[in-house]
């Protein structure tokens, strides 16, 4: 799906359902799904050395991303959430020797499944930071965070507005 | 109805100088549960734990929300503090408001202060969902099992046993000893092998709390960490031991000759034999691939002249079991083939050796008696090459990795050779001279002056034949110039690789590899010793390339791994595991897939109360669960559920905001 950023009066346009327009002072939310050994001490590393990221993202510790169950984040998506990040260790060395892989799987397949239902592809997004990566953590919040920006409020499926 | 207490924590100016803390008190106080909110400058020091304690009693909280650093710095202390008041800890939830908002919002502070309330918000919402946890206790069975009789295994064994803890040391081979017994003198300071090893040999036979089983190898491990079960084969010696005096009149008159191992097929054995006449247990056993008594049902030799009537040809394999809480894995190393080097003429020219062929020639009870001689025309050599990373650091043939003790046996046996021939001169083709170890330096350095060999830094692209010489072709990088040697004698520094069956076995013990067969560490720097499976240990060249010193010490360490793990009669284990609702579980098994600790395991229960039929279901072993969640993600039930990070935890957190 191709981005198509629309703004009316310098205000972003849900990208989902062009009838909505967010307010002049809209801040997407972005629930960030870490995994504690790499992701989430990663995220640590981050605030230890002092980088900065935009404040959007508000951070869930699971014990690996293989515990992150597709309903979390339909859940995020459907009630609190813009977009939703999940981040676990990097290929071949997850804590728990595969979990890793067992998400990325998982990710593919609930991805297309966003995809097919109306979500543009980029409200959830997948990365893997190590615990030595605390600047790559602050890349990957400011790429999401700029990318669900121009996706505009995520309006379609919420709970409130489904009738 | 849940009362939560929050306590917010300045961490001096870390947390107050970017976030509003009034502020986030004040929104704090707006959510239903939160009976009680209050900050303080630390909330680490004794003082603001005792805050804790106090509000705990006299507010009668049910949950407990700390707002400061990140969980992974003082998740422990607060938990404390918790069962100190007399609350089970895990009723505890950090907000990390440091890391996550006010050390990286630091441009923004109203931004920082909504993130942290939300933070706070959702730790509330978790913390309502948190159940009581207790430490898990798993007996523990006060044995451990060492897997080879090498100098790590024997290291360990020995350790181990005499902490008083009883070790079931197995060995493959007829003897325990290894590689280490193969050697003629140790760097860097020419210790007699034999001398420093066979003591170590006879302590383990004679140990009261070691029980050797030569001539085996484990079959099937199950259970977990602290009680796991062993299936241990006993290949059939066809030599009864307990009859068996250890005379030797067997192999003095046995026919059959086979090329001996031991002294890496210079010489021959015969097939009734023991590897080394120090070999531990000093009883020999029969080939049954070269015997032609169990080949043919011909000869019987061995048994008419053994008076104590030890041989026994209808013996059979064995399996027997032991109980174990601990396995030490020390199944040392296999020498790389240098076959690929066609170049050099390696398989066509008789006079290029191994270096571990050098080795058995110029030990004293090798099979030339200690002097090094032509495969060729049996002279003794007077110059000889020796040319280092053979398939070490050769990523074309061989390996990538360097195989760390070549450098140092090859000036070793530029020493030996010296020492046995005082007119030959030796030529060292090297790439680097990696000497990085106590004494190593020095020993290098003195082994160039006393002996006055030359190192040649430079790869040997050829080697062809001359007469009954050698010419070694190569490049001295150091004068930019093609060089040509003739040698009597060629010696390969072939790299050391992992023994081939360790894929196998660790498969079979559940433990990983790397791709070149060796085992691998649960953490290259923190945890070396450890596997990524609990009560697994490594010891020696099982897990990398290293010199006998680096060898003992990774032994000690695993036998202080297995007296710790050893220590009380209960180990405690964290509680945060999976756990199989069995009313909703519907036997799809899926989790026992995913699970990579193989924790899972099926099991038959009864369809309803009283009722005979059965239905299939998963169970988790507490023991072995590491609390990953991977099973709970794949429930298509929801039967399973990870105490600590429940689903109902999780979700709250999501909508808390």
């Amino acid at each position: 799906m191709e981005t198509q950023i629309k703004e009316t009066q310098g205000n972003v346009v849900s990208i989902e359902n062009p009838g909505i327009v967010a307010p002049a002072n809209w801040q997407p939310v972005i629930m960030g799904i870490l995994c504690n050994w790499c992701s989430y001490a990663g995220s640590d590393l981050t605030g230890t050395s002092r980088t900065q990221y935009p404040p959007n993202i508000r951070i869930i510790r699971v014990p690996c991303s293989s515990r992150v169950d597709p309903w979390f984040i339909i859940k995020s998506l459907q009630t609190t959430a813009d977009g939703v990040l999940v981040s676990g260790c990097h290929p071949g060395d997850c804590h728990y020797i595969a979990g890793n892989y067992y998400a990325r799987r998982r990710f593919l397949v609930i991805k297309k499944l966003l995809n097919f239902v109306g979500y543009h592809e980029n409200r959830v997004q997948f990365s893997w930071v190590s615990a030595a990566e605390g600047p790559k953590f602050a890349k990957v919040v400011q790429k999401v965070t700029d990318d669900i920006k121009k996706l505009g409020p995520l309006h379609k499926y919420k709970k409130e507005n489904l009738k | 109805m849940a009362r939560v207490g929050v306590f917010v924590c300045f961490c001096g100016a870390n947390i107050a100088d970017f976030v509003d803390v009034p502020k986030v008190i004040e929104e704090t106080k707006k959510i239903r549960e939160v009976k009680y909110a209050i900050e303080y400058k630390y909330m680490c020091s004794d003082p603001g734990q005792q805050m804790i304690r106090d509000a705990i009693v006299q507010q009668k909280l049910t949950s407990v929300v700390v707002a400061a650093c990140s969980p992974r710095m003082h998740e422990k202390t607060f938990r404390k503090a918790l069962s100190d008041a007399g609350m089970n800890p895990y009723l505890l939830e950090v907000a990390n408001i440091r890391e996550h908002s006010s050390w990286v919002h630091q441009k923004d502070k109203k931004a920082a202060t909504d993130k942290a309330a939300d933070l706070i918000r959702m730790a509330v919402a978790k913390s309502i969902a948190n159940e009581q946890l207790h430490e898990i206790s798993v007996p523990v069975t006060k044995r451990a099992l060492v897997i080879g009789g090498g100098i790590a295994g024997i290291q360990a064994a020995l350790d181990i046993a005499d902490a008083r803890i009883p070790v079931t040391l197995i060995e493959k081979s007829p003897s325990i000893g290894g590689r280490m017994a193969q050697l003629d003198e140790t760097f860097p300071t020419l210790d007699c092998s034999q001398c420093i090893l066979t003591p170590k040999m006879v302590d383990v036979a004679s140990h009261p709390y070691i029980e050797l089983i030569p001539y085996s190898e484990v079959i099937e491990l199950t259970g977990y960490v602290g009680n796991y079960k062993a299936k241990i084969r006993k290949k059939a010696s066809y030599v009864n031991f307990s009859n068996c005096t250890g005379c030797g009149a067997c192999w003095l008159k046995c026919p059959v000759k086979v090329p001996n191992e031991y002294n890496m097929n210079i010489d021959k054995r015969k097939a009734i034999y023991t590897p080394f006449p120090q070999a531990v247990p000093n009883k020999p056993v029969i080939d049954a691939e070269h015997c032609t008594m169990l080949l043919k049902g011909k000869c019987g030799i061995c048994a008419k002249v053994c008076e104590k009537g030890a041989i026994d040809f209808k013996m059979q394999d064995e399996v027997i079991e032991r109980e174990i809480g601990a396995v030490v894995i020390a199944t040392g190393y296999d020498l790389w083939d240098p076959k690929p080097y066609e170049e050099y003429g390696v398989g066509r020219f008789k006079d290029i050796i191994t270096s571990l062929e050098f080795e058995r020639m110029v030990s004293a009870n090798g099979p030339s008696g200690g002097l090094p001689l032509r495969p060729s025309d049996g002279k003794v050599p007077k110059n000889v090459v020796f040319i280092k990373c053979i398939g070490s650091r050769d990523e074309s043939k061989g390996i990538e990795y360097c195989s760390k003790i070549c450098c140092m046996y090859t000036a070793k046996h530029v020493v030996l050779l010296h020492h046995k021939v005082h007119d030959s001169h030796a030529y060292v083709f090297y790439m680097d001279i990696r000497a990085a170890g106590k004494g190593y330096e020095e020993f290098v350095k003195k082994a160039q002056v006393d002996t006055a060999a030359t190192y040649l830094r430079g790869r040997v692209s050829k080697i062809y034949k001359k007469g009954d010489k050698l010419m070694v072709r190569g490049e001295d990088a150091q004068i930019g110039q093609v060089v040509e040697v003739e040698a009597d004698l060629v010696v390969l520094a072939t790299a050391i690789t992992a023994p081939k069956d360790n894929p196998a076995l660790a498969r079979l013990l559940g433990v990983s590899y790397d791709k070149y067969g060796f085992m691998s560490e649960a953490h290259p720097k923190l945890r070396p010793v450890e596997t990524a499976k609990a009560g697994i240990f490594l010891a020696g060249c099982t897990q990398a390339p290293k010199d006998i010193p680096d060898t003992v010490a990774q032994a000690s360490a695993c036998a202080a791994k297995v007296c710790g793990l050893f220590a009380g009669d209960t180990m405690k284990k964290d509680p945060m595991i999976s756990k199989v609702n069995t009313e909703f579980c519907s036997g799809c098994l899926n989790c026992i897939q995913v699970c990579p600790y193989q924790a899972i395991v099926e099991e038959e229960i009864p369809m309803g109360h009283g009722s005979k039929e059965m239905r299939t279901v998963s169970k988790i072993n507490e023991g072995v669960c590491q609390g990953c969640g991977s099973c709970v993600a794949i429930c298509r039930s929801m039967a399973i559920s990870l105490a600590g990070f429940t689903d109902p935890q999780i979700i709250n957190e999501i909508v808390a905001i």
